[in-house]
């Protein structure tokens, strides 16, 4: 049976010399070669810049079908920023709007051409860093240094503070690590379980060709409903985990943007 | 037993963490429904915290998931 890994080796498409610099104590070596996890980001970028260009070059009143679709994404997104964050959220909604596209776009393009970029730990990681780290420059420049009531719950009696600030700090910091594992986690997870089920049926097709055709129509009936099955289900996680990662980014963001008064 | 076999078997067991995150996301799921029945007027507005507790529970699955990967390619 193929390796169900192996669609998510990273091989150079164009290749680019290196370079290195240097910085005081360590020399770093970049290899900006264009690579297929490469393509596929910038394939997710065209995609959206494209349908919303098109979206938006002819606007009318009242839309047509595929404005529709352009103002169904925006309206989406827009909802869910002004419900979390409240009127302050206006200033955010460009950087979820982008973030939710573009996690959306490489999911999508995933399921159709033969690499998902979001199944490498490396863009999930970069994206829920960006997100952590725009969490912590609207803090501290909202806040100050008030921003660390954010590890100190309104409510909690004294006593058990020196219990909850620790948990409140940990979980603090795990919240880059579960937003990128999570889309990792799911991306990965469902292409593994798309490609053993194709396996399947190349195992039917071969247990046919040894002699025993009906056992090998029934497996091979029973893999192909399945991949099909499954195909439509990771159209659904594609949707939903940008979605999550968009509300997820916002419930952060909302944590600092109005900390102490709930809203 | 080898320890490239025990590597396997560590794999498989450290799966097991999804269990819990089966019977979260059912969980999640399976009260907003018999809180949607009760109420189908207020569903609508609760399908993105549905989500998002969804997300939350089906996470710790992930994690035993890919704990259970890095396992198998360690």
């Amino acid at each position: 049976m193929a390796d169900p890994i192996h669609q998510f080796e990273i091989h150079k498409v164009v290749d680019l010399s290196q370079f290195s610099f240097a910085l005081p104590g360590t020399s770093y070596v970049v290899d900006p070669s264009i690579t297929n996890s490469v393509v596929s980001m910038m394939a997710a970028v065209a995609l959206f810049t494209v349908v919303f260009g098109a979206v938006t070059a002819r606007p009318q009143v009242v839309p047509g079908r595929f404005q529709a679709v352009g103002e169904m994404l925006f309206g989406l997104i827009d909802g869910l920023v002004s419900s979390i964050i409240g009127h302050d959220g206006r200033k955010y909604f460009p950087y979820i709007f982008a973030l939710f596209l573009f996690v959306l776009g490489m999911n999508l393009i995933g399921l159709f051409l033969v690499f998902t970029a979001t199944s490498q730990l490396a863009v999930t990681a970069t994206l829920g860093l960006m997100t952590i780290v725009l969490v912590l420059i609207v803090g501290f420049a909202k806040n100050g240094v008030g921003f660390f009531k954010l590890f100190v719950p309104s409510g909690v009696p004294w006593l058990v503070l020196p219990l909850i600030i620790p948990i409140e700090i940990i979980s603090f910091l795990l919240r880059p690590v579960t937003l990128a594992l999570r889309l990792f986690g799911n991306m990965m997870g469902g292409h593994v379980a798309l490609k053993v089920f194709a396996g399947f049926i190349a195992g039917a097709v071969g247990m046919a060709a040894a002699g025993s055709g009906l056992m090998g129509g029934f497996v091979g009936a029973l893999s192909l409903g399945g991949v099909v099955a499954l195909t439509a289900l990771e159209f659904l996680v594609a949707f939903l985990q940008a979605f999550v990662f968009a509300v997820l980014a916002c419930i952060y963001l909302n944590d600092v943007v109005n900390l102490g008064h709930g809203h | 037993m080898e320890s490239e076999a025990l590597k396997y078997v560590g794999a498989g067991l450290a799966t097991l963490g999804m269990i819990g995150a089966g019977i979260g996301v059912g969980n999640v799921f399976g009260n907003f429904l018999n809180g949607a029945l009760r109420n189908p007027s207020a569903a609508g507005s609760q399908i993105g915290n549905l989500f998002v507790g969804a997300a939350l529970a089906e996470a710790l699955g992930i994690l035993a998931f890919v704990l259970g990967i890095l396992i198998l390619n360690s």
